[in-house]
């Protein structure tokens, strides 16, 4: 075999049932959970990093909730809330959940624990890199919430940071832009480590069409990432400058604000913020929901004991999703006047998008046919996330097309169709993880009767918050009011249903405490896993490592990979499932054959 | 403790490259994503523009001044030349570690890290005298786009500066306390360092036609 110089894993025996033997007996606590480079610790320190902004950003959303259902009345120890402080709320809840809180949950967690493992490469290709990312990520964090503590306090403009407004906010509009280049920097050496390491490190016989799905999804999305977000830092690059040597690449001539006529050249044109940010953002979508898919996949086909349904073809769906999700960002510019011939052409290529979404998520449900299902936690999400990640997907076809976009645009309509992906379809996919590796990383069990009420709760609660912003959207409310709609007569009969979301979101967050008990409850009283392959899974992760696993260096001898990911119940096995790494039941690696 | 992680020498046989040279290229394509951003946006706002070097003066009978009037393309040609010429010295200490001279490495690396300095240099009296007639990036977008899209470059000019001077000096241990396998290691390295230096230097033969000359 060409390298197998990997093949020196730890020499510690994994002791009974997880005793994690330590490698680092001379590594102090800086070097072993701060400046670690196994791809392990940095996907704990991203997942921990990750769920804590999640919650932040979460609160975030529920003093807007509490402002939205009763505007002005105080909200205790904060007082009322100020329509600028509403405004910074709003900006950074969608910033710290996309580039702090999924992102880094779905890709720097998720994909740096799980794909390594699952590839059986014993870490990623470039591990002090892969440290960067992670210092990146958090220094742009920390950037971002510390620009609540400048003059005029956060950024102010939204998520997207449309220019003209973003151009003449506050200094916190200047924070947000130092921390995004700092967040697109780590993403962009993560996703040089995905590619790098899923193209060179597989284990002999993991060729692509055996590594499982959810290796699939985060290639698909390393590639996004590294093309897509340069361009945001272009447009980050050119708003900076406007901000700071007074350029006026975004600022049209004669510009009047509150101050009278902007004292700039002029000659700018926000719509070209539009274009790059867009440029990058629809992509972006599929950054959230490619990894959740395929945590959904890794699940479905675990506990429907069947191989997934059309996998090749779901791989294809991907690539075809990848590339397609290049050309369709102007959907999101439908009202800005750039004219019918691009709306048209803009239109055709979001209709062909939504077809590979579709095979995808047909795939899965048809997988669940005729499986003899177990319904464990981990399970409960995934099933949970596919008819929410549908209505997220159908409620998006109407924004898609331009006629029916143009009255939609900037209602609660859009915030309804992308938080029922993001929020039910991906939160959901997430949990669903953390449910299914948490014996992995950590040797113990999650508590049951915890998981299903945590599940249930969410699930209502998530509904109970984004149906009703459908229905408000289509009355046409607005989706950035301070008071809610409050001001406007024709938002009155939909007026009620402020309360109900409300109240959904702070039992949302009620329902989130049976998580985090569990969480860390478990860690010191879970039940332990009985063996190492505690799901009967067939990928590497369970079937070649050791549950939990013993330090930097993965798996104890290196795996070969003789079969397909998902051999559950495979006629003519004769067993109820065959591990990747099955040498008994294997049939010849293609290297052999011409031997 | 340290983890060998494979391939980080010798190619991969179905691959047919080792880790660094993939991963550079993929951030190359990165970047190629980047600076193809700004162009486009170069050629967005150009499009859009009412006043451009070149163009008629809106409501007037003059013409502005052509682009190659504001900026000085003699300047701008040496500098051309003082990037090539240190490209040319990149492929050559690589080339020197292939065949074993050490000595001849430190010389043409040397070289190039004096080369990309003259670069950095002779940019330094180009915004000079623009300041000097008080062109500044508000100004105009023209030179707005000017500054903004040469200052990124030399900002990479100077990153590759900083990455040959580390395998000049200190990083040259690799080499010079090394066995055989850390040695073709250095050498990969040199190779990954003049990808990029190569990238830096294409950037500019694309930049210096479309703003000085166009």
């Amino acid at each position: 075999m060409a390298d197998n110089s990997h093949a020196s894993a730890p020499e510690h025996a994994h002791g009974a049932n997880g005793e994690v033997a330590d490698g680092h007996h001379h590594a102090g606590f800086w070097r072993t959970y701060w400046f670690s480079t196994d791809h392990k610790v940095i996907g704990i320190q991203y997942g921990i990093t990750a769920l804590l902004f999640l919650l932040f950003g979460f609160g975030l959303m529920l003093l807007m909730r509490w402002q939205i259902a009763s505007p002005g009345v105080e909200i205790p120890l904060l007082g009322a809330l100020t329509p600028e402080l509403y405004n910074q709320f709003g900006a950074m809840h969608g910033t710290i959940m996309v580039f702090m809180g999924i992102v880094p949950l779905a890709v720097g967690a998720f994909g740096n624990y799980v794909v390594p493992l699952q590839i059986g490469a014993p870490d990623m290709a470039f591990p002090r890199l892969n440290m960067a990312s992670y210092h990146f990520f958090f220094w742009g964090g920390v950037v971002m919430l510390g620009s609540f503590l400048v003059p005029g306090g956060a950024a102010k403009a939204g998520w997207t940071s449309y220019p003209p407004l973003a151009n003449i906010e506050t200094m916190g509009q200047t924070f947000w832009l130092v921390g995004m280049v700092l967040l697109i920097t780590s993403s962009l050496l993560g996703a040089i480590n995905f590619l790098t390491t899923i193209i060179q490190l597989r284990a002999d016989g993991m060729t692509f069409f055996r590594m499982p799905f959810f290796v699939w999804a985060q290639f698909i999305t390393a590639f996004l990432l590294l093309l897509a977000f340069p361009p945001l830092e272009a447009a980050g690059i050119l708003q900076l400058s406007d901000r700071l040597l007074d350029t006026s690449f975004f600022l049209p001539s004669g510009l009047v604000t509150a101050d009278g006529v902007l004292d700039v050249a002029g000659g700018g044109s926000p719509l070209l913020w539009q274009h790059l940010f867009w440029f990058l953002a629809h992509p972006e979508v599929y950054v959230l929901i490619l990894p959740a898919m395929g945590i959904v996949a890794e699940v479905l086909a675990n506990n429907t004991r069947k191989p997934l349904w059309g996998y090749r073809l779901m791989v294809y769906s991907l690539i075809f999703l990848g590339f397609m999700s290049f050309i369709v960002w102007a959907h999101h510019m439908f009202i800005t006047g750039m004219g019918t011939a691009i709306s048209a052409f803009f239109q055709v290529t979001t209709m062909i998008i939504s077809i590979p979404s579709v095979v995808i998520l047909s795939a899965l449900v048809i997988t669940l046919y005729g499986g003899s299902i177990r319904f464990s936690v981990p399970m409960l999400f995934a099933l949970g996330f596919l008819p929410m990640f549908a209505i997220g997907g159908l409620t998006g076809l109407p924004l898609g097309l331009a006629p029916t976009d143009i009255p939609l645009h900037d209602t609660y309509y859009v915030i309804g169709h992308f938080h029922y992906v993001v929020a039910p379809g991906t939160i959901l996919a997430m949990f669903a993880g953390i449910y299914y590796w948490y014996p992995k990383v950590t040797g113990r069990q999650m508590n049951n009767t915890l998981g299903h009420i945590h599940f249930w709760g969410s699930i209502l609660c998530m509904n109970g918050i984004f149906f009703p912003m459908l229905i408000q959207g289509m009355a046409n409310v607005s989706r950035r009011l301070f008071d809610g709609g409050l001001a406007y007569s024709f938002s009155e009969p939909v007026l009620h249903y402020n309360s109900v979301m409300s109240v959904a979101s702070f039992l949302l967050l009620a329902f989130q405490l049976p998580f985090i008990v569990n969480f860390f409850m478990s860690l010191k009283k879970g039940k332990k896993v009985e063996k190492d392959n505690h799901w009967d899974a067939t990928t590497l992760e369970w079937s070649a490592a050791p549950t939990p696993p013993v330090g930097h260096g993965n798996f104890v001898t290196v795996p070969t990979v003789y079969h397909a990911p998902y051999e559950y119940n495979m006629p003519g096995s004769g067993k109820e499932f065959v591990a990747q790494n099955d040498a008994l039941s294997a049939e010849p690696l293609p290297e052999t054959v011409e031997a | 403790m340290e983890l060998q992680i494979p391939y980080e020498v010798t190619a991969r046989r179905d691959t047919g490259v080792n880790n660094a040279k993939l991963g550079i290229w993929l951030f190359l394509a990165s970047e190629v994503m980047l600076f193809g951003g700004l162009f486009a946006a170069y050629v967005f706002l150009r499009m859009g523009a009412d006043a451009w070097p070149g163009m008629m003066i809106p409501d007037t009978t003059e013409m502005a001044l052509r682009a190659d009037q504001v900026l000085s393309v003699p300047l701008a040609t040496l500098n051309t030349m003082i990037l090539i010429a240190s490209s040319v010295t990149m492929v050559m200490s690589w080339a020197s570690l292939k065949l074993n001279d050490f000595k001849k490495y430190k010389l043409y690396m040397g070289l190039t890290i004096l080369l990309a300095f003259g670069f950095l240099i002779v940019k330094t009296f180009e915004y000079g005298s623009k300041f000097g007639h008080h062109l500044y990036p508000e100004t105009n977008m023209f030179l707005a786009v000017y500054f903004v899209l040469t200052g990124l470059h030399a900002i990479h000019v100077t990153g590759g500066i900083i990455v040959n001077a580390y395998f000049w000096g200190p990083g040259a241990k690799m080499w010079t306390r090394g066995n055989e396998r850390d040695k073709a290691h250095f050498t990969n390295r040199i190779e990954v360092a003049g990808l990029y230096w190569h990238f830096v230097d294409l950037v500019w033969i694309f930049l210096f036609p479309t703003i000085y000359l166009l």
